[in-house]
């Protein structure tokens, strides 16, 4: 019990990164490189402060094409800021830094000449509150993205949005009334609405920060099958606080804890025979 | 003992239901007192000729206020063109790029104080800005004078209502790849839309009823104005003029005008609020 206070106590922010901390890691990122298929996300040594507060501690893993990872930890550890700095999101709130490097196939996203906009038009995101635009119709709402950034014809978009709601399974749920307003969909049919949204603009990497939280079980069930379909033509990653989730969805699964990527390995192996004691805790239910 | 205090505490409690309700209808008193006077003394001339005709010359009967009715919407429509821009766009500023920062603090600070300017001195800057520079009295200075009103009340609303749409659309517009600019014009205030409206309608009934300063700038009229370059009559004017005269049927024509500005205020009124109840701010 000693090791695991010493480990939790919140780390003095102005010291510099200490590498030192003795524990038995498996050296993040490397389990997946070992894994069919190309890297496709790469961070190092990535880093990022909300002013003062230092929110991640050098972190550093890959992620696979076309597979699913998955973030556990409890509130608090930095996953959902980890998430965002890959549509380079953390930069919108105020005050908002980082330092490090994130490379998508091979180009470093937070490079200076790099414009945000376009990383967001490769990289989208679904958010826990399902959001669609109040003012928005069904339709209206999947063409939100192509609309916004200039596409006009009719037609390419009447196929776009049908091609993307069947892609989030909610094409025969609603299409006898597209011209309905968005928001007076059901929870879970929202939340695919804006999963729609999300594909309707053409992405490689789709990233979702705990989608199903605000979800009943029936919805989540649905959304979780959706997600397995997508890996096949999409990246994802999946911020959840329900292992569970993780378990089921995930082909690897990185575990954080107060900024700190603990571990990181094939989902199977993270939760039958984790390598660190702080995971096995945490699955376990020691903490959290 | 115990019995006792029950009693006594429901006999507060009624004393205290009672008094409330009679203060509501004491409010509600002044109200209702003004609308059934100003419609029963009104009524008398309220007729089509009212509505079509100039004002006859002085000493003579009949006649309206036609031209005092268009003189009003002109302006209205003369102010909204100050108005409604420049409230918008500052608004738009406040809510979105104003959270800190010295110059947002000092637009806030100016549209507090410019709303608390008597409407009198308001008129009376616009009477040095525009018609001393133009050589004349004109609907487009009284529009200026109404304008300046609009600015701070329009801004308000609109900064208090862009701010209530969640930080969930704007991101969810944002992950999206639209840049910022796009986001908070097309995404955000499209969704506050309907409050923006109804907030532009509620300071559009409020300019409608001003008087003090149209005195120095548009003055009035006893014809029809030819074009906004001209003096022009208005409501509350026309009113003041005749209510203050020592003709009889200028009085009932006085009482006519209250009722017919008093109707267009609360048409834009309900108005406003028929839009408010269809808006998104209140689907949540």
């Amino acid at each position: 019990m000693t090791t695991m206070t010493e480990e939790l106590k919140e780390p003095n922010s102005q010291a510099a990164p200490t590498h030192a901390t003795p524990k038995p890691q498996v050296a993040a990122g490397q389990a997946a490189k070992s894994v069919a298929g190309r890297v496709k996300i790469d961070v190092q040594n990535y880093s990022a402060w909300f002013r003062e507060k230092r929110a991640l501690y050098d972190v550093s893993l890959t992620m696979a094409e076309k597979e699913v990872t998955a973030i556990i930890g409890p509130s608090g550890c930095g996953k959902s800021t980890l998430i965002r700095a890959f549509n380079r999101m953390h930069e919108t709130v105020a005050g908002a830094r980082s330092e490090g490097r994130i490379l998508m196939e091979g180009k470093d996203i937070l490079g200076p000449r790099v414009d945000p906009v376009e990383v967001r038009r490769r990289i989208g995101m679904v958010f826990q509150k399902p959001s669609p635009f109040p003012t928005m119709s069904i339709f209206d709402n999947v063409a939100a993205g192509l609309r916004l950034n200039g596409m006009r014809d009719r037609r390419v978009l009447e196929g776009k949005v049908e091609w993307a709601l069947h892609k989030a399974a909610l094409w025969e749920e609603v299409k006898d009334g597209l011209h309905k307003a968005g928001a007076a969909l059901s929870g879970g049919q929202q939340q695919r609405l804006c999963i729609a949204r999300a594909l309707a603009v053409d992405l490689d990497v789709l990233l979702m920060d705990e989608p199903c939280s605000a979800l009943d079980p029936i919805s989540t069930a649905k959304i979780e099958e959706l997600i397995l379909e997508l890996k096949q033509n999409y990246t994802i990653v999946i911020v959840t606080h329900n292992m569970q989730q993780a378990a089921r969805v995930s082909q690897r699964t990185a575990f954080m804890l107060n900024g700190k990527l603990i571990e990181y390995d094939e989902t199977g192996k993270m939760f039958t025979n984790p390598s660190n004691k702080l995971t096995e805790d945490y699955i376990t239910g020691r903490f959290g | 003992m115990s019995f006792d205090f029950q009693a006594r505490r429901r006999y507060i409690d009624r004393i205290m239901a009672a008094l409330c309700a009679g203060a509501a209808l004491l409010a509600f008193i002044p109200l209702a007192s003004l609308l059934i006077y100003v419609t029963s003394q009104g009524l008398s001339r309220f007729d089509w000729a009212f509505f079509t005709h100039l004002p006859a010359p002085v000493g003579e009967s009949g006649g309206g206020m036609g031209n005092a009715i268009i003189g009003t919407l002109t302006l209205v429509f003369l102010a909204s063109l100050v108005g409604i821009p420049v409230g918008l766009f500052a608004g738009i500023y406040l809510a979105e790029y104003g959270k800190q920062g010295k110059f947002a603090w000092l637009v806030r600070f100016t549209a507090d104080i410019l709303s608390g300017v008597p409407s009198i001195v308001t008129g009376i800057v616009a009477y040095q800005l525009v018609v001393k520079n133009m050589g004349h009295f004109s609907a487009y200075a009284g529009g200026i004078a109404l304008g300046f009103m609009m600015i701070p009340m329009v801004t308000r609303t609109t900064e208090e209502l862009v701010k209530m749409i969640p930080l969930s659309i704007r991101e969810s517009s944002l992950a999206l790849g639209v840049p910022q600019w796009k986001t908070i014009l097309q995404v955000v205030v499209a969704t506050a839309r309907n409050g923006i409206l109804t907030g532009v309608l509620l300071s559009l009934a409020r300019v409608a009823g001003e008087t003090a300063p149209l005195l120095f700038t548009a003055f009035n009229n006893q014809y029809w104005a030819g074009s906004p370059n001209q003096p022009t009559a208005s409501l509350t004017v026309q009113v003041f003029t005749y209510a203050i005269s020592p003709f009889d049927d200028w009085h009932a024509q006085a009482w006519t005008g209250a009722l017919v500005l008093l109707l267009i205020v609360l048409s834009i009124n309900l108005t406003a609020r028929l839009v408010f109840k269809n808006s998104s701010q209140m689907l949540r």
